[in-house]
């Protein structure tokens, strides 16, 4: 099957810092890419390139075969989990409608097929009982549920994800991490996956996009998780330790740990 | 002499009946902009659009020109101002409030150097008795038309652009432009109000509803469709008992705004504590 993501030759500068260098990347329908990367790595900002708000210096970006545009009905948003969100007084219910027609034009008066779909998005992430409360009295996780719903219930052909796991404890991480792969793939649509740390999705990728250094390293986790091939984007010693299933980059001074991860 | 005569008051009804349309108009009007307002914490940048939007309404008024033409003027240049640096909410407040003081004060000067009629000076500052001739509603119904059309097109991607805004650019939703168009029609509406309640009442009609509906529900169908309710009550029903008491309109629709508003508190208050 053809390519419904396809980044071609593409480098981003950010104040005269490049962030990353011809870059290329295809994701095929249905893939689940894990893009990982510390800081200041440029993890976000190519899921904004991806959305048209940022400028390539060069290269490419096509989303279903047409250059991005400024975001498109057929792409699913997943933000990071905020609690300072102007949607907080946003009722669930409403906020999964947004997801379902709110780029189209018209005014919002609920139909009875809306409410079934949105009520069977909730159902399917397991918050159909917060339908009618604001979302801002939602728990972080609970939040994030609502989210993965208003994301897929348009049927995109891609999600992306921003960090949605970084605000949440580690049992919550994999529920979420869960939950937006098992949607992804009964919607069939193909995932962009922003984390610092790749160990709540490592059995859910299919490859690993690691920026780091300006640099790149794309492959499945065995390929890219290796001491010398982290070691050569990093241009510094840099040692990969396995340890119960779980994935630990040690060396990289700019690494950044989840303040809830647990060191086993 | 009573407060209140309502002798002959179906033929004063039809005589002011344009006003009265055009009140009808500006309640939906500011019924559906005010929770736009409130979702987008811009209820300062009404009270600043709406001093520029009298400074361009006395400026007209002093050189003969039109009124209203000149308040949707001083509004327009107002909301460019206010738009243009939109999304910093810290700036926006205080820029205007470097604006409102500056309007009012270019718009006072102009109505000291205006010799006309007293009554067109305080109206435009504190609303009028009816006086809304023929030719001025016509211009006023047909902004409002407007006005509404362009919400009824663009309002479901105002609320998505307005209440989750990162999520809605994503999905290909305008966010910026929709912006513009938020502060332009905010600005149209501004002028439309100041000829009715005046610049200094504004809020009443523009802030108001949208925040009193907010109090009671949540929805996002039901709200601004209170909200409509709301504004029109009040506009409507301020126009109708300033007729029978020959006061200027905007103590009653500021006063029947104020009430709704305080038993919508009410019932939000009582809602909550039967929740907790």
């Amino acid at each position: 099957m053809k390519e419904i993501l396809k980044i071609k030759g593409a480098t981003l500068e950010l104040d005269g810092r490049t962030l990353w260098s011809d870059l290329d990347l295809e994701v095929k329908p249905g893939e689940f890419i894990a893009v990982i990367g510390s800081n200041g790595s440029g993890k976000t900002s190519l899921l904004r390139t991806i959305l048209g708000q940022l400028r390539l210096k060069t290269g490419k970006v096509y989303f279903a075969y047409e250059e991005a545009d400024h975001g498109s009905p057929r792409i699913g948003y997943i933000p990071q989990q905020r609690n300072t969100d102007e949607a907080g007084v946003v009722l669930v219910k409403d906020l999964v409608r947004f997801g379902l027609n709110g780029h189209r034009a018209g005014v919002f008066v609920p139909k009875a097929s809306e409410r079934k779909k949105i009520e069977a998005a909730l159902a399917a992430t397991g918050v159909a009982d917060y339908a009618n409360q604001p979302f801002g009295a939602l728990s972080g996780g609970e939040q994030q549920r609502v989210r993965v719903a208003q994301a897929v219930i348009g049927d995109p052909l891609l999600l992306l994800c921003d960090e949605p796991l970084s605000a949440l404890d580690l049992q919550q991480q994999k529920a979420v991490s869960e939950l937006i792969y098992q949607q992804a793939k009964a919607h069939r649509c193909a995932v962009l996956f922003v984390t610092h740390d790749v160990n709540p999705v490592l059995d859910m990728v299919d490859r690993v996009l690691y920026l780091a250094n300006g640099k790149f390293k794309i492959g499945s986790p065995d390929e890219v998780f290796r001491s010398e091939v982290l070691s050569e984007l990093y241009e510094t010693q840099v040692d990969v330790v396995r340890n119960q299933g779980r994935i630990v980059v040690v060396g990289t001074h700019n690494h950044d740990h989840h303040p809830d991860e647990v060191w086993s | 002499m009573p407060l209140f005569d309502f002798t002959d008051y179906g033929t004063l009804l039809l005589w002011v009946l344009p006003s009265l349309v055009v009140a009808l108009m500006l309640g939906m009007v500011g019924g559906l902009l005010s929770t736009l307002v409130i979702h987008r914490d811009s209820s300062f940048a009404v009270h600043g659009i709406s001093e520029l939007s009298f400074a361009g309404a006395a400026i007209a008024l002093l050189i003969g020109m039109d009124v209203t033409f000149g308040s949707i003027v001083g509004s327009l240049v107002a909301a460019a101002i206010i738009g243009a640096i939109s999304g910093k909410p810290r700036e926006r407040n205080s820029l205007t409030a470097v604006l409102m003081p500056f309007g009012l004060g270019v718009g006072i000067l102009a109505l000291s150097l205006y010799h006309g009629r007293a009554a067109s000076k305080f109206g435009l500052l504190t609303g009028q008795i009816v006086s809304l001739v023929d030719g001025r509603s016509t211009v006023l119904f047909i902004l409002s038309g407007c006005v509404l059309i362009v919400l009824s097109v663009f309002w479901r991607r105002l609320l998505f652009a307005s209440l989750d805004p990162a999520v809605a650019e994503a999905r290909g939703v305008p966010v910026r432009m929709l912006s513009v168009l938020f502060t332009l029609t905010l600005g149209i509406a501004v002028a439309i109000g100041v000829q009715v309640v005046g610049a200094l009442l504004v809020l009443s009609l523009l802030v108001t509803p949208g925040a009193a509906a907010l109090r009671v529900t949540r929805s996002q169908f039901l709200a601004p469709a209170l909200a409509v309710i709301f504004g029109v009550v009040a506009a409507v029903g301020g126009m109708m008992l300033s007729l029978g008491a020959a006061l200027p309109v905007s103590p009653f629709i500021t006063t029947i705004s104020f009430t709704i508003y305080l038993v919508c508190w009410l019932i939000g208050r009582v809602k909550k504590g039967a929740i907790n």
